[in-house]
């Protein structure tokens, strides 16, 4: 039961939300409701696997289940700090219809936890597209100039994505022994070789697309751009990161030969990406577009690592997904006070924050350096075990993808020394820094990603169930 | 047996309605228990009542599918009466005679849904037609009205006489016009009798390809859904279209599955050409009207599918398909009828004059454009399912997907201007009770979007 509260807590709130008009109390109903779903997450340290199986649809074979195992424990809670932290965090924003805007976020927590936590092809479908409806009308609504246009392209872009992951589904469905959408029936379903590969590419085009990988990344700045910065925080911190739990959770057990078969492709298209996203990160002036950029570099580091099928980088990934995603939701939430207040994201306006905010130039340089993974910090661990998994993998490669950690090291510290130092410039004077709620919530943040950065023993053991299944068969 | 003598004396009772009975709320709620009564017979026969029974010599058979069918497209049009009754009303002063032909045309399904003969086929398509070509030039002083009922039936006087022509091949070649019959002379007779069955068989699909719309024998359909009164296009476009459906099945898929290898390629053809034309056209259409016109041949294309499929799932997913698409296109045609003209621009800012039309219409368009959690994935979802059951390539699946994500673009047109455009939407005032008519119909297409087996376990009952 405690698994399908994590669906119905945000479902409960979003639609509660929609009939509260006054913005107080819509605010208070989703910090609570959200702040409920993580101390349900919290509880999920000292569970083993747990499991909820119903019949959803018996002529079609299909069942509603919910697995939550170390992947989905970690990720879920990510889900869980991520929303109340942004909920708290732009509090203060002005956002016309504030309960709708509230509602479509909590819908989009129910439709990731689904994702997360579903162990029945179709339903994994659903919650997939489930989550891409609810952002779209908020970036649609609330976004920046050129948002329909741009969330358009998204929406079609990922839409077409997954419905090559649904013919997928079919497919796999047609070749199960008993006709059923059970990942275990598709672990076990009956493929040639040839089939297997036409399968992993349909899986994979949609995770790609959902990553974003190079070359389906075109999508992803514009719309982090476009979105209201709330959003872009689900995106970047959590969005993203189905792709890459689509991989571990389907791509990898299910089509064990074509992934062997494609390692190195993969790990070579992500390289490009990372040198590539990087590369154009160094020239970008505005603030959340040099994320954005930066944010497809770390994914495709990850992607690569995955790639390599090594045990350690593997487990460097597993640990990445939640530390990524705290470092992002950091680096935005400081942007976005940044924004809010500034009016600008233009990085040649800004200046002199360290001597107006000390306090937010010290988060904002904490979370520059996590997104460097310096020693000390969460990625450090991550990124390390990544980098040796790589360089078991192929050293060239490794050598290839370490030169992103120099890049980010520029583009990270180039924007850390135009907005914190310097003399202060006219717009940053105008700064108040943050009420009392977001910077509560950035200290929070930022004590995670020390104490994940010294001591990651609880998450490796969290995890430690799915990657002796990936290994240990 | 039940639902075409009913229908036809529902029929007959409803014409004299409009002599005696001058109210037109009256009229329809005496249609409505008409439908509802011509439900329960034939519900009766599905339970194994008869009421009426002839011996038709063996020219009309009775499946749990035909009866089936039978129900659910009863019902539809019960749905739609039930949401259209007003707008009927203002195009005449007395709406009983549309009612009797919308009752005749219920006689033409109920013939087509269970004959075995095809003679029966020919008599039940006039039977639906003739009322159709009547009903779209209903508005007798729109000009467009006119021009659009004359077009419907030259084109469908045309379509009629290839039909007629392929029935003549198929006696030449066997005998009979029994559709069980072409299957013994296809092992056993001379080559020459085999390439006149085959020829007929070809004139047999080329013309139920013109009825159902299917490209590229659609030209008919943009200008005749266009001129229609738009109560009657919408009419046209779901119940008529799904009736034409099932017949086509009925000749194709169940009885003639053993000759299956003269019509398959033609048939892939034809798919992709729907898909191709109808999605691509209504991408560039300016006309709310026009561009659902173009979407229902694009629809019509996915509808095909089930005769590829020769499967018990290519049944189920054509049911499911009718009744979603019904629904979906019932409901948004009948917000198309409230707006003052039918533009894309007269939708801009409905989210914020009325948020409920506005969800309702968003739901129907999703469920056009086949998102899950409304019917129209799982409509869409059992047509891929057949396909591959049937064998077909996955590469015909991924072109149906592609087209499935183009439809995205203009669908969601509408909820791009409800939504984020700002400005006053051109809308008639709407009674309340109305909105919540379509917001029914949402919440109906929300249910079987979940539960689709809802709807389907009855077939096996």
């Amino acid at each position: 039961m405690m698994l399908v509260s994590f669906l119905l807590l945000p479902i409960l709130a979003a639609i509660l939300l929609l009939f509260i008009k006054n913005n107080k109390t819509a605010q208070l109903v989703a910090i609570l409701f959200s702040g409920f779903t993580l101390l349900l997450a919290m509880q999920m340290f000292s569970f083993q696997m747990i499991d909820f199986d119903i019949a959803w649809l018996p002529n079609l074979n299909t069942r509603f289940i919910l697995h939550a195992d170390g992947l989905s424990k970690i990720l879920i809670l990510l889900t869980a700090i991520s929303f109340p932290a942004i909920f708290i965090a732009t509090a203060n924003n002005e956002y016309k219809n504030r309960n709708i805007f509230l509602s479509l976020l909590l819908f989009t927590q129910a439709g990731l936890m689904g994702v997360f936590l579903a162990g029945d092809g179709l339903m994994f479908y659903f919650f997939w597209e489930f989550t891409l409806l609810p952002i779209y009308f908020l970036c649609s609504i609330w976004g920046g100039e050129k948002r329909i246009a741009i969330t358009f392209k998204f929406f079609i872009y990922t839409f077409l994505g997954s419905l090559f992951m649904l013919a997928g589904i079919l497919f796999l469905n047609e070749h199960t022994g008993d006709h059923s959408f059970l990942i275990f029936s598709f672990i076990h379903a009956n493929l040639t070789n040839g089939q297997q590969v036409t399968a992993f590419a349909l899986f994979f085009i949609a995770f790609a697309i959902k990553m974003p990988l190079f070359p389906f990344h075109t999508w992803q700045p514009d719309a982090y751009e476009q979105s209201p910065t709330a959003v872009t925080m689900v995106m970047s911190a959590v969005m993203v990161k189905m792709g890459l739990y689509g991989i571990l959770r389907w791509l990898m057990p299910l089509f064990p030969v074509a992934f062997m078969a494609h390692t190195q492709v993969v790990v070579v298209l992500s390289i490009i990406g990372i040198l590539y996203a990087s590369f154009i990160a160094i020239r970008q002036d505005d603030i959340k577009r040099l994320i954005a950029y930066s944010s497809i570099a770390h994914i495709g580091l990850m992607n690569a690592a995955l790639f390599t099928h090594t045990q350690i980088a593997i487990q460097g990934v597993l640990l990445q997904l939640f530390s990524h995603g705290i470092n992002v939701l950091g680096l935005w939430m400081v942007v976005d006070i940044i924004e809010q207040q500034t009016g600008t994201r233009s990085m040649q306006e800004m200046g002199g924050l360290a001597k107006k905010q000390p306090t937010l130039a010290i988060l904002l340089v904490g979370f520059a350096l996590a997104n460097i993974a310096l020693p000390l910090t969460n990625s450090f661990v991550g990124e390390f075990l990544m980098f040796t998994g790589l360089f078991q993998f192929n050293p060239w490669m490794a050598a290839l993808a370490g030169l992103s950690v120099v890049l980010a090291a520029i583009y990270t510290l180039n924007m850390v020394q135009k907005v914190a130092y310097g003399g202060i410039s006219e717009k940053i004077n105008t700064i108040q820094g943050p009420n009392k709620g977001a910077q509560a919530v950035l200290i929070i943040l930022f004590l995670i990603v020390l104490v994940t950065g010294v001591y990651p023993e609880p998450l490796f053991n969290l995890t430690s169930d799915t990657l002796q299944q990936l290994f240990i068969k | 047996m039940n639902a075409i003598i009913v229908s036809t004396l529902l029929g007959v009772i409803m014409m004299f309605c409009s002599w005696g009975i001058k109210n037109q709320r009256v009229q329809k709620n005496i249609a409505l228990i008409g439908l509802i009564i011509l439900i329960i017979a034939n519900l009766a026969q599905s339970n194994g009542w008869y009421v009426f029974n002839y011996d038709t010599k063996g020219m009309l058979t009775y499946t749990t599918f035909g009866l089936y069918a039978n129900t659910l497209l009863f019902a539809l049009t019960l749905i739609y009466v039930w949401m259209n009754g007003d707008e009927i009303a203002k195009i005449n002063n007395s709406s009983a005679d549309f009612y009797s032909l919308f009752f005749f045309i219920l006689c033409g399904i109920s013939v087509l849904t269970s004959f075995d003969n095809l003679l029966m086929l020919f008599i039940g398509i006039e039977i639906l037609s003739i009322p159709l070509y009547i009903l779209t030039g209903a508005d007798k002083k729109n000009m467009f009205s006119n021009e659009a009922a004359l077009k419907y039936f030259l084109m469908g006087s045309f379509s009629t006489g290839i039909l007629l022509l392929g029935i003549t091949f198929i006696y030449g070649a066997t005998g009979s016009f029994h559709l069980t019959a072409p299957i013994l002379s296809i092992t056993t007779g001379l080559a020459q009798e085999q390439i006149l069955l085959s020829a007929g068989l070809i004139l047999l699909f080329v013309a139920m390809n013109f009825k159902v719309s299917a490209a590229p024998f659609h030209f008919w359909t943009p200008d005749v859904y266009d001129g229609a009164p738009t109560v009657f296009t919408s009419f046209m476009a779901t119940i008529a279209k799904a009736a034409g459906f099932i017949a086509f099945i009925n000749v194709f898929n169940t009885q003639y599955k053993a000759l299956a290898y003269s019509w398959t390629l033609l048939l892939t053809f034809v798919m992709l050409s729907t898909l191709l034309i109808g999605n691509i056209t209504a991408l560039f259409q300016r006309s709310v009207k026009r561009m659902l016109a173009y979407s229902s041949i694009a629809q019509a294309g996915f509808m095909l599918f089930a005769l590829y499929g020769q499967s018990a799932i290519s049944n189920e997913a054509i049911l499911l398909y009718a009744v979603v698409y019904s629904i979906a296109t019932i409901g948004i045609f009948a917000v198309l009828v409230k707006m003052k003209e039918n533009s894309f621009e007269a939708f801009n800012g409905l989210a914020k004059a009325h948020p409920l039309l506005a969800f309702a219409t968003t739901v129907f368009l999703f469920s056009l454009a086949g998102i899950p959690f409304t019917g129209g994935f799982f409509a869409k979802y059992y047509m891929l399912s057949a396909l591959l059951k049937a064998g077909a390539g996955l590469w015909l699946v991924l072109v149906a997907v592609v087209f499935a994500a183009i439809s995205i673009y203009y669908y969601f047109k509408i909820i791009q201007a409800m939504y984020f455009t700002a400005g006053e939407p051109s809308i008639n005032p709407l009674p309340k009770q109305y909105k919540y008519q379509l917001l029914t119909l949402a919440i109906l297409l929300l249910i079987l979007g979940v539960f689709p087996n809802l709807l389907l376990n009855y077939l096996y009952f």
